[in-house]
């Protein structure tokens, strides 16, 4: 009934979602949207990275994601410019880098389509363990981590006085972020990595009224957006990272009208 | 020699600089459990600093800085909570411990706001949240607890409770008081030590030295002098947050 493929795309799939429904919360409470894109640009050089030295892509993207992570920390206490500019400044150099090195590698065929929106047809049994096996390195760090991250995302020098060393978490959190972006990239492509990251959580904040309840629903959003998207773009013939983030898109906007809770967007 | 075990800061002329500007320095002091230890001092006049260097949330760039305990609570003089983080007032009572649900709830209780246990704290006026940081910092018992202005933007009977809370608080828990005030007449009836800071240390002592010292009287002006004697006050009655009246 169903191909091979599609079943290894969908197994991949929900582990994205379990990793990213987390992941994305604190991108959204610490404010970090631009600097998830930023990090999911820099994966282009990681890719190419990985072609030309033949490594795998996962840790290639992992690794250059990382250095871009910790090169922002560095230049936002070095530097003069302001975050967004420093963002911008670092995306689009490492995507201008990584389309440069893809011009030189004219010995390889490379599916640039693929690389930016996600291919479920390539799916491999290594990238399933790859997303399983990283995603739950990253959801146990991040289940140690949480208590001193959470206390710093609600204030910094509340959770600095009372010694819950936040800028290790701080510092940890990042190299995550790097890390769910690197064993998603195959699934999603860089250019949607962010969309998976930021809207299974824009629902799941419609709905909540506590940060626990706004992660289980963003896991929940966020398989529902794989699955559904998966199988619409095995239907339509569609890519499949767009596809999942037009069904996540869809329920953001129906989530808008559930049945008032708590808090709705400040007017 | 040997320390004393009460003591929990002492401060042996500390400073802090940013961008090669000092922000305060030469500032030494000692605080004793069961001590309450004022800063008092102009806008700017390093209040803040100084209290986040005992916090080690700034380093100090100059001068020593040593705390006794690691049982410090804090309230911030300024917090904002970003609303796309949604947090109860139960939940954020947790943030960097773990507290039972009936020591929060009596927490709340001593500070008033016991009906917000479950309201979400975008929901709450700025007096009510000064409420709940000072019910957060009192519910993990501290050693030390440092007060950043705790009581702004608490309504005239409601800053007379907190004050007299925070007095009870220090002989109950038997914790050291650091406490960042401009309500002149608190710091002058109730607190142990008083520094005067701008800049650097003006004068210092017990209120009714530091009120007759001729530094303490050019900073604040010839009639602060005189409050000690001014802060009495008596009511027969009490109102609760909700404006009920308890005995």
């Amino acid at each position: 009934m169903l191909d091979e493929f599609f079943i290894r795309a969908l197994i991949a799939g929900i582990g994205v979602a379990i990793v990213t429904g987390p992941l994305g919360c604190f991108v959204i409470w610490r404010r970090l949207a631009y600097f998830g894109d930023t990090l999911s640009h820099s994966a282009l050089l990681g890719v190419t990275l990985a072609f030309s030295l033949s490594i795998n892509i996962s840790l290639s993207v992992f690794f250059v994601s990382g250095i871009v992570a910790l090169l922002l920390l560095f230049l936002q206490k070095r530097t003069k410019l302001p975050g967004d500019a420093l963002l911008g400044l670092l995306a689009h150099s490492s995507i201008a880098v990584g389309l440069v090195v893809i011009g030189f590698l004219t010995f390889i065929r490379f599916d640039i389509m693929g690389l930016l929106f996600g291919d479920i047809l390539s799916v491999t049994l290594t990238d399933i363990y790859t997303i399983w096996g990283g995603g739950l390195l990253i959801l146990v760090i991040l289940y140690l981590i949480w208590k001193s991250l959470f206390a710093a995302t609600v204030n910094y020098d509340l959770a600095a006085a009372e010694g819950m060393k936040p800028d290790r978490s701080n510092i940890i959190f990042t190299l995550l972020l790097a890390g769910v972006i690197a064993i998603s990239i195959k699934m999603i492509g860089i250019l949607l990595i962010t969309g998976l990251l930021l809207i299974p959580p824009a629902f799941a904040r419609n709905l909540s009224n506590n940060a626990q309840q706004m992660v289980v629903f963003s896991i929940i959003g966020g398989i529902i957006s794989v699955v559904f998207g998966l199988f619409a773009s095995l239907e339509f013939n569609t890519a499949s990272g767009p596809t999942i983030i037009v069904v996540a898109l869809i329920l953001f906007i129906l989530s808008m009208f559930a049945p008032n809770r708590d808090i709705k967007l400040k007017k | 020699m040997t320390k004393n075990p009460d003591l929990l800061v002492k401060l042996n002329n500390a400073g802090a600089n940013i961008s090669s500007k000092w922000l305060v320095r030469g500032v030494s002091f000692e605080l004793f459990k069961g001590q309450i230890l004022t800063l008092i001092g102009p806008n700017g006049s390093g209040k803040t600093t100084t209290a986040k260097m005992v916090l080690n949330i700034l380093n100090a760039d100059e001068g020593s800085i040593e705390i006794h305990t690691n049982k410090l609570a804090y309230v911030p003089q300024k917090l904002n909570i970003d609303w796309t983080l949604p947090l109860r007032v139960a939940d954020f009572m947790n943030i960097t411990s773990k507290i039972s649900n009936t020591r929060i709830l009596e927490c709340l209780k001593l500070t008033g706001v016991n009906s917000l246990m479950y309201s979400d704290i975008k929901n709450l006026s700025g007096g009510e949240f000064q409420r709940v940081l000072l019910a957060r910092a009192i519910a993990k018992k501290p050693e030390l607890l440092v007060l950043d202005e705790p009581v702004q933007g608490v309504d005239f009977n409601g800053e007379i409770a907190l004050y007299n809370l925070i007095k009870d608080i220090s002989d109950q828990l038997n914790c050291g008081i650091l406490l960042i005030s401009h309500d002149i007449h608190f710091v002058m009836s109730s607190t142990d030590h008083v520094i005067c800071l701008n800049g650097h240390i003006c004068c210092s002592g017990t209120p009714s030295t530091v009120t007759k010292n001729p530094a303490y009287i050019e900073l604040f002006g010839e009639h602060s002098a005189s409050t000690l004697s001014l802060y009495k006050h008596h009511h027969d009655h009490s109102h609760g947050s909700d404006g009920s009246i308890e005995k």
